[in-house]
């Protein structure tokens, strides 16, 4: 194969943003000045997260993987500002995004890249496993669409459990292909269970286009199983809000599984360590951010709409970079976990001594 | 006290479970109205109704997989597996999810799950439907593994394993369903990680589990009575936890042991077995440890050549009668 870097792939670009539609949308309609403005400031923070992140990972603070959501904020800032008390979010490995989206605090995320043991996870998970159950966040999961029947099994026990809620299960169009995933759609189909796929098809998966990868229009796919499906503007985030919504309450008020692709693209490589470029070209790239951040775009609406002024974005902009520089300091500051931590969080029966039944050795060592 | 079947007993403890908590499902490849494949889950459908017995379609990696997330929201399934050699399809989200989802969590997770089903061979089958990956399940941190060998050791283990936070996988046998065993009606449990010693004796140790602990007691019986060898035979029951404690017990009485296991030799149980009794009993030992495994191929079909690949009484007797030599 060409090595040549790729012309713009065959995005087949949803119709023109109707921003002003949903803006008018209820969900979006009904939202207050400081909801807005919220609203922006989740997508800031995870945008200056990140990039405080890639700066530690360049430093050698950060070990592994780190996959960055730079360009896709919107997906799951608008989602996951749409949860209710009984909506659940599982992800795959770039999942920085959704983890904060669901109002997961800096510190333990930044600590938890840089392997502390005030992470998330007491720096066992790393950069593609963070989970936080109380915010209904089940991760953060690094094989590529293993997490969706798991997603699929959320929506059956809120189903089995009679609760009205949803599991919003992403994942990126790499995961399609998959047989996982098309067994997860089947079973939520076949079971009218209360799930949103939410395929993030930012172009690639890794370094390969989806041209090259993928047969049809990803989200169509949901047709062989009967279910509802569409494919939304990744970029505005009044429009993940208006699409994603519709697709929630199908799932909460009538039990249906759908399939939403969502139109997004991601300026940096697959991980840090991809060089990109050799799939795809420069301009491609500054194309993207030139016309269609989610932050810029979201700042032009709510600059129209006078809820934001340059002041504002500014002061929000200084604080999600000094939170994110003070999550660094933290996770810096903060100890490693021990060696004596590596056999702990193994075993339910291990960790909780008191209640254990079985006998014998769980570990070999 | 009540004879049952293995099956029956398994059925009873699954009945048992199901009636004592609300958030036991029953799932799998025809478990519901087809009343099993091998009829361990007859009568469910009609007794605890389609929520609670629910038939999948052949979709491994789905509904494991499900099966996983829902226990994350405390529903707490009980899956079948028509095959354990079915799991390799679902390998995945039995062995990075099910097993992994507490730890990369740093323990904010446990996942109550039960897959179950037969694991064996000695049924002409063939290669694909013969696995036996105790040994493989039992390589992974976070997973527990049980593999009972009698109807009452099947009931109060399952049981057990239900009620148990971490994931349990229950090694069941198609050749053992039909046996017959005293079992209590009443509500028992057999905790995991807790060996048995099924035959007490003074010359040598057989540590063993599954069908082989069957086929072992009736080779210990023949060694008594021809060769006036007296054995014991130890049955794990639980491959994680493990019992060492009774089986390095057993070989301090005896000092000499056999280890017996329906799996093909290269990194099973036996070779971990033979590890820790050869570090924490050495000085006990007269001889180094044996061990018979299933000859070293994938199963064959021809069934009386199958009859020999696999452990049987006569390949245990000539097995012991060379530990002893």
């Amino acid at each position: 194969m060409s090595k040549k870097p790729s012309t713009l792939p065959d995005l087949q670009s949803p119709p023109p943003a109707a921003v002003s539609n949903a803006a008018m949308d209820p969900v979006n309609a009904s939202l207050t000045a400081q909801e807005k403005i919220a609203l922006f400031r989740q997508m800031m923070r995870i945008r200056r997260f990140e990039e405080r992140s890639l700066r530690a990972y360049q430093a050698k603070k950060i070990g592994g993987f780190l996959h960055l959501y730079i360009g896709q904020e919107a997906v799951a800032v608008g989602s996951c500002s749409l949860m209710g008390k009984n909506d659940h979010v599982i992800t795959a490995y770039r999942d920085h995004g959704h983890a904060l989206a669901v109002g997961m605090e800096m510190n333990p995320l930044m600590a938890e890249l840089y392997g502390k043991v005030t992470g998330c996870s007491k720096g066992k998970g790393g950069s593609m496993h963070f989970f936080d159950p109380s915010r209904n966040y089940w991760g953060g999961h690094g094989i590529v669409g293993g997490q969706v029947p798991l997603g699929t099994g959320l929506a059956y026990g809120l189903k089995y459990k009679g609760l009205k809620g949803a599991c919003m299960t992403f994942m990126g169009d790499g995961a399609v292909n998959q047989g996982s995933v098309h067994e997860a759609y089947n079973l939520a189909a076949l079971w009218d269970l209360p799930v949103v796929f939410v395929v993030e098809n930012n172009g690639y998966s890794m370094g390969t286009s989806q041209a090259r990868s993928s047969a049809g229009l990803l989200g169509k796919r949901a047709e062989g199983y009967d279910m509802a499906w569409g494919i939304c503007d990744g970029h505005n985030l009044y429009e993940v809000r208006a699409f994603m919504a519709k697709y929630l309450e199908l799932a909460r008020e009538k039990c249906k599984p759908s399939v939403v692709e969502v139109r997004t693209y991601r300026y940096r490589g697959h991980s840090v360590a991809d060089p990109d470029n050799t799939y795809r070209a420069k301009a491609e790239i500054e194309e993207y951010r030139r016309t269609k951040d989610p932050i810029q775009v979201f700042q032009h609406v709510l600059l129209d709409e006078k809820v934001l002024d340059q002041a504002l974005i500014e002061k929000i902009d200084t604080e999600a970079r000094a939170e994110a520089d003070l999550s660094a300091e933290f996770a810096e500051a903060s100890p490693f976990p021990t060696p004596d931590d590596i056999q702990k969080d193994v075993y339910w029966e291990a960790d909780n001594p008191s209640e254990r039944k079985s006998g014998g050795r769980l570990f070999f060592n | 006290m009540p004879v049952l079947q293995y099956r029956e007993a398994i059925r009873q403890a699954l009945a048992e479970e199901l009636t004592r908590d609300p958030n036991v499902v029953v799932m799998g490849e025809e478990v519901a109205q087809f009343n099993g494949a091998y009829k361990v889950t007859e009568g469910l459908l009609d007794r605890f109704g389609p929520k609670r017995i629910v038939d999948t379609p052949i979709s491994e990696a789905g509904f494991i997989g499900m099966g996983i997330g829902a226990s994350l929201l405390g529903v707490r399934p009980v899956i079948e597996l028509m095959f354990w050699s079915f799991y390799s399809v679902a390998f995945d989200q039995i062995l990075n999810n099910a097993a992994n989802v507490r730890y990369m969590s740093g323990g904010q997770i446990h996942c109550p799950i039960v897959i179950r089903g037969p694991a064996n061979g000695g049924t002409n089958v063939g290669a694909t439907h013969s696995h036996t990956p105790e040994n493989v399940l039992a390589n992974h941190p976070g997973i527990k593994v049980v593999v009972p060998a009698t109807p009452y050791d099947a009931k109060g283990l399952l049981k057990s394993a239900i009620r148990d936070n971490d994931p349990v996988m229950f090694l069941e046998n198609t050749v053992l369903y039909g046996d017959k065993g005293e079992v209590p009606a009443d509500d028992y449990l057999v905790p995991l990680g807790k060996a048995d010693v099924k035959r007490e004796g003074t010359g040598l140790t057989i540590v063993t589990y599954g069908r082989p602990v069957i086929l072992s007691l009736e080779a210990a019986a023949i060694l008594q009575e021809k060769n006036n060898i007296s054995v014991e035979v130890v049955d794990l029951r639980t491959i994680r936890p493990l019992d060492i404690d009774t089986v390095l017990a057993s070989v301090r009485k005896t000092h000499r042991v056999l280890v017996v296991e329906e799996q093909k030799p290269f990194c099973g149980v036996g070779a971990q077995l033979a590890y820790m009794i050869q570090a924490e009993a050495f000085d006990d030992l007269d001889g180094p440890v044996a061990r018979l495994s299933t000859v070293d191929a994938p199963s064959i079909y021809s069934p009386p050549v199958e009859a020999e690949q696999l452990p049987n009484t006569q390949r245990i007797i000539k097995a012991a009668l060379a530990a002893l030599a």
